[in-house]
């Protein structure tokens, strides 16, 4: 994705309120999405008609409601092993969730931390961290991925690594270009006139200039991680394969597309939307957060 | 740029390189599952693994392993690939052109759509359909190539079924050529039947990866050209009578399509790095295709040469963007 390029805040001003969130209308419209979806996960096996494993191949293939040879109680239809594909889309937004929230959170952790650090205190330690990024930005990421979650082994754990250990340099590259432009203000240099040590400058006054930057881009990279989650059912190798997964439903509907549909649509349909709230919700954060960009 | 500063760029990009090759060969090494394994028969004696794992270097000390795959690919050697007992450089030479042309060819289709697109908003500023452009643009920049992959293998396959969804050309054709560069070779040939049929076969993974290209061209084409649009040398022009059109294409477009080219380039990258699974869902037999069966396979020297490849590929398109940059705009070669 693209870089964010953000002009630096004037004050050392922070959160102010959440009126400017709440005055975008795609944010409500998109963290509205993303709440509701979070509440499924949470009460999933509540709120799923069925059991996401449980196979039937006497119900096999049937269509979704409104079509025919609709089954009751099938709202969405089932695949080609009978089972139900709502109960497995519900299911499955837990798989997703729970990646996009603990991969994007050590991804962004890790790549804060790097990126402050390399444009606070320059020198070695940038000079060390940018030739990471540049090594790293030399690895096709879907390549990286899947090769990280060979060596480690599939399971969630795997991917949620695997991510963090792709993803940190979106975050630390911009975080890093923040830290440089923040440093260069004259709140910092007043702050050094005071006669603040250079690590209480960092966290006291930098990183709450930086942090709006950090959240906004933790919304984008969850919704990356949804994807690359997906990408590696997809491919086979996330979790088993029996496990209700966005990637790994999408991927045995596209061997049946042409016999049952449905078992593609709904869950590529979950993804689109819930790549696009979070990318609605990070790009609004943005906008709504920073100061000057907000005017 | 000076020459000094390409000798500086080809430097670091050695370092990068050198990099890339150790990265994926540690990781590779700790790769559960052993590559031998998975090719000898079961009959096999504990002596004929031992050989095989001579054979393929596999009992020497890790880092004389490096350094000898190392040595070895300086001088282009890169193996032989376990699983499909080849030359490691000749499949890559067999899979690269259509990768290659996959990969232009959205290139192409996204510069075009994307600056189609980005001209007729500027016309179109101040008109609702503006919104409706901005809306749709905004979709294709929030939803990666991966979705718009099945979504089109979900049109085009269900909906719609005019283009192939699989392959890069039918197989009776295969016999027909004699280059791996299928595009270039039937145009070079006239061979219309080949060249339709290659085409067909290219659209829908060339759209899967061009749409998010073309999308974030228009955007930021767009934004420079309605910043250009009010600048004096453009009301001048338009005060002497010069149609709309003409403002945008002959004095806006010079001027705004600076930060569009550095961009496109950087782009251009995380195409390529697309077309992994891009190829994998049309079943494109590209590099991107073969490195997942390679990793699937535990293929070590085919997926350490893809890697470098693709780290290549990288660093000489950033380079290239760069030159270009710098020829177009020479201010930025004095910062």
């Amino acid at each position: 994705m693209a870089d964010v390029a953000i002009p630096a805040p004037r004050s050392a001003g922070h959160f102010r309120s959440l009126k400017p969130l709440l005055d975008e209308s795609r944010v409500v419209l998109a963290g509205g999405f993303l709440i509701i979806l979070a509440l499924i996960a949470i009460f999933a096996p509540w709120i799923a008609p069925k059991s996401p494993l449980e196979q039937d191949l006497m119900m096999a293939s049937l269509p979704p409601i409104g079509f025919e040879g609709y089954e009751p109680g099938y709202y969405l239809g089932t695949d080609d092993l009978g089972r139900d594909v709502l109960s497995r889309l519900i299911f499955g937004a837990r798989i997703a969730l729970t990646v996009a929230l603990v991969a994007a959170t050590l991804a962004g952790l890790v790549g804060s931390l790097l990126g402050l650090a390399s444009g606070w205190y320059r020198g070695w330690t940038d000079r060390i961290v940018s030739r990471l990024v540049d090594i790293w930005m030399s690895f096709p990421p879907v390549l990286l991925s899947v090769l990280l979650v060979a060596v480690l082994g599939s399971g969630l754990s795997s991917v949620i690594i695997a991510i963090a250990i792709i993803d940190w340099t979106r975050f630390s590259r911009v975080v890093r270009a923040e830290t440089l432009a923040q440093g260069g203000l004259d709140y910092v240099t007043a702050a050094e006139s005071i006669g603040f040590s250079r690590r209480h400058i960092l966290w006291r006054e930098i990183l709450p200039n930086v942090a709006p930057v950090i959240i906004a881009l933790l919304s984008l990279e969850m919704g990356i991680a949804v994807i690359v989650e997906a990408i590696l059912s997809f491919v086979g190798l996330s979790i088993s394969s029996d496990a209700p997964t966005w990637g790994g439903m999408v991927a045995q509907g596209r061997q049946v597309l042409h016999e049952s549909w449905w078992v593609l649509v709904f869950p590529l349909c979950s993804l689109f939307a819930t790549v696009l709230a979070f990318n609605l919700l990070g790009n609004g954060l943005r906008k709504a957060l920073d100061p000057v960009m907000r005017r | 740029m000076t020459l000094t500063s390409v000798i500086n760029r080809l430097g670091m990009a050695a370092i990068t390189l050198f990099g890339v090759g150790l990265v994926v060969f540690v990781l590779l090494r700790v790769v559960p599952g052993d590559p031998i394994a998975m090719m000898i028969s079961p009959s096999a004696t504990p002596a004929d693994i031992a050989a095989l794992r001579a054979h393929y270097g596999l009992d020497l000390p890790l880092p004389e392993q490096f350094f000898i795959w190392l040595g070895n690919v300086v001088h282009l050697d890169f193996g032989t690939s376990i699983s499909l007992r080849r030359g490691v450089l000749q499949l890559i030479g067999e899979r690269l052109p259509a990768t290659l042309e996959l990969t232009f060819a959205a290139l192409v289709f996204g510069v075009l759509a994307g600056g189609i697109v980005a001209v007729a908003g500027v016309l179109l500023r101040r008109t609702p359909l503006e919104a409706a452009m901005d809306f749709v643009n905004g979709l294709f920049l929030a939803v990666p190539d991966f979705v718009w992959a099945l979504v089109l293998v979900l049109l085009v396959g269900v909906l719609w079924p005019i283009f192939p969804l699989s392959g890069r050309l039918d197989p009776v054709h295969a016999s027909d050529f004699m280059t791996p560069f299928y595009l270039i070779e039937s145009i070079v040939r006239l061979n219309w039947t080949d060249t339709g049929d290659v085409l067909a076969h290219l659209v829908m993974p060339m759209l899967a990866l061009g749409l998010p290209l073309a999308a974030v061209i228009a955007r930021t084409l767009k934004e420079a050209l309605s910043e250009a649009m009010v600048q004096d040398y453009v009301l001048l022009a338009r005060l002497k009578g010069m149609s709309e059109l003409r403002l945008v294409l002959q004095e806006a477009l010079r001027n705004a399509v600076g930060p569009t080219l550095t961009l496109t380039g950087v782009q251009f990258t995380f195409m390529i790095g697309g077309t992994v699974i891009v190829e994998r869902i049309f079943a494109f037999p590209g590099i991107g295709n073969m490195a997942i069966d390679a990793v699937v396979n535990r293929d070590l020297p085919l997926i350490q040469g893809i890697v470098l490849v693709f780290g290549a590929l990288f660093i000489v398109i950033n380079i290239a963007v760069d030159l270009i940059a710098n020829r177009l705009n020479p201010r930025q070669s004095h910062g």
